[in-house]
């Protein structure tokens, strides 16, 4: 295993739009340990995108499972060729990213997902997602189609009653 | 001694004062850092992190742009470095009628409370008959946002709503 390098914006590399996988193999799986252990050795990522270390590839990796303050999870997650088919509600969250150091801003995401994906072994998997890693899934997907945090960025200060008005009425109506 | 030198000008809002300002700067060699720019009551603010050579030749070189748009402006040397964001844990937002000391009744508990402030800014909406005071707050602090609420609602009068919520920030 190894600790592979973490591209920085701006980098080519980080704005194609990435290649499906097709061979679920023993260089797929190796490849899948290095980007893990890349994502460990980091400042605390949940997520990392393959096109992130040079890999233009359809794959992530998603784990929420260890944050401090627990969130609804599916544990640790490699998510292969994924695709999201729903989106359900909105929320504004500050997101910062591996590839864009010493930077955070805010991101609309969605609430609630349906996704998916493929695992290691090929076989096809759904997942109802929300909150935290729904947020998690939707910032490592942006990278399979080469784009970054800082695409969708709203602002800091004028997001925050929009934002309170939203949550006011999801309480009434729940 | 720092490399950077803080700019800050004030003058009645305009087209065009960012782009006049910024263009003398460039011509200068100056190099920005950090900046923060706005609207405040129908005035336009700007501070910005500069670092350039001799600071009494841009001032002079800004002194046309600050006479064309009649730019109050002051240029101080300072201890600064870029790359050194500390990430804000903790969101205050405060409303409510608009009321003298509300600024400083609720700094002054989060002060108490531990909170360094990363980001303020206050607004005051509503009309001139029935004007509404926003305070957004973010900050570093070690309580939590729960004992940050208790300590607010223990000071502040009954009419003042606010709400204080973590900031988890997500890498990936
Ligand atoms: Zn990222």
């Amino acid at each position: 295993m190894a600790v592979l390098e973490i591209l920085k914006h701006p980098d080519v590399r980080l704005q194609q739009v990435a290649e499906p996988v097709e061979r679920f193999d023993a260089a797929l799986h190796r490849f899948i340990d290095d980007l893990e252990q890349t994502r460990l050795a980091g400042p605390g990522a949940v997520g990392i995108a393959a096109p992130q270390v040079g890999e233009v590839i359809q794959l992530v990796i998603v784990d929420i499972s260890t944050m401090k303050k627990p969130h609804p999870n599916h544990g640790h997650l490699v998510l292969i060729n994924p695709e999201i088919i729903k989106w359900k509600g909105h929320e504004v969250g500050r997101e910062g990213c591996l590839s864009v150091p010493d930077f955070t801003g805010n991101v609309i995401r969605a609430q609630q997902i349906v996704l998916q994906a493929q695992n290691p072994q090929g076989e096809v998997q759904r997942f109802e997602m929300q909150g935290f890693e729904a947020r998690a899934v939707q910032h490592e997907l942006d990278h399979l189609e080469g784009m970054l945090f800082l695409d969708r960025l709203v602002s800091r200060r004028s997001d925050l009653f929009a934002r309170k008005v939203f949550q006011k009425k999801a309480k009434n109506r729940g | 001694m720092s490399e950077w030198t803080m700019l800050t000008l004030v003058g009645r809002d305009q087209e065009g004062i960012v782009a006049a300002v910024t263009a003398v700067l460039h011509k200068e060699g100056c190099q920005l850092g950090e900046t923060s720019m706005m609207r405040l009551g129908g005035n336009f603010s700007m501070m910005l992190m500069l670092s350039c050579g001799a600071e009494v030749a841009v001032l002079e070189a800004l002194s046309e742009v600050a006479e064309q748009f009649e730019l109050r402006l002051h240029l101080d040397q300072i201890e600064a470095q870029l790359h050194d964001h500390r990430q804000a844990n903790v969101r205050v937002t405060v409303h409510g009628a608009d009321r003298i000391g509300l600024v400083a009744e609720v700094t002054a508990v989060l002060a108490a409370g531990g909170l360094s402030v990363l980001d303020l800014c206050s607004d005051v909406a509503g009309s001139a008959d029935k004007p509404l005071y926003l305070l957004q707050i973010e900050g570093v602090c070690e309580l939590s946002a729960e004992a940050l609420q208790l300590a607010l609602r223990a000071a502040l009068d009954e009419d003042v709503q606010f709400s204080v919520d973590e900031i988890e920030t997500l890498l990936g």
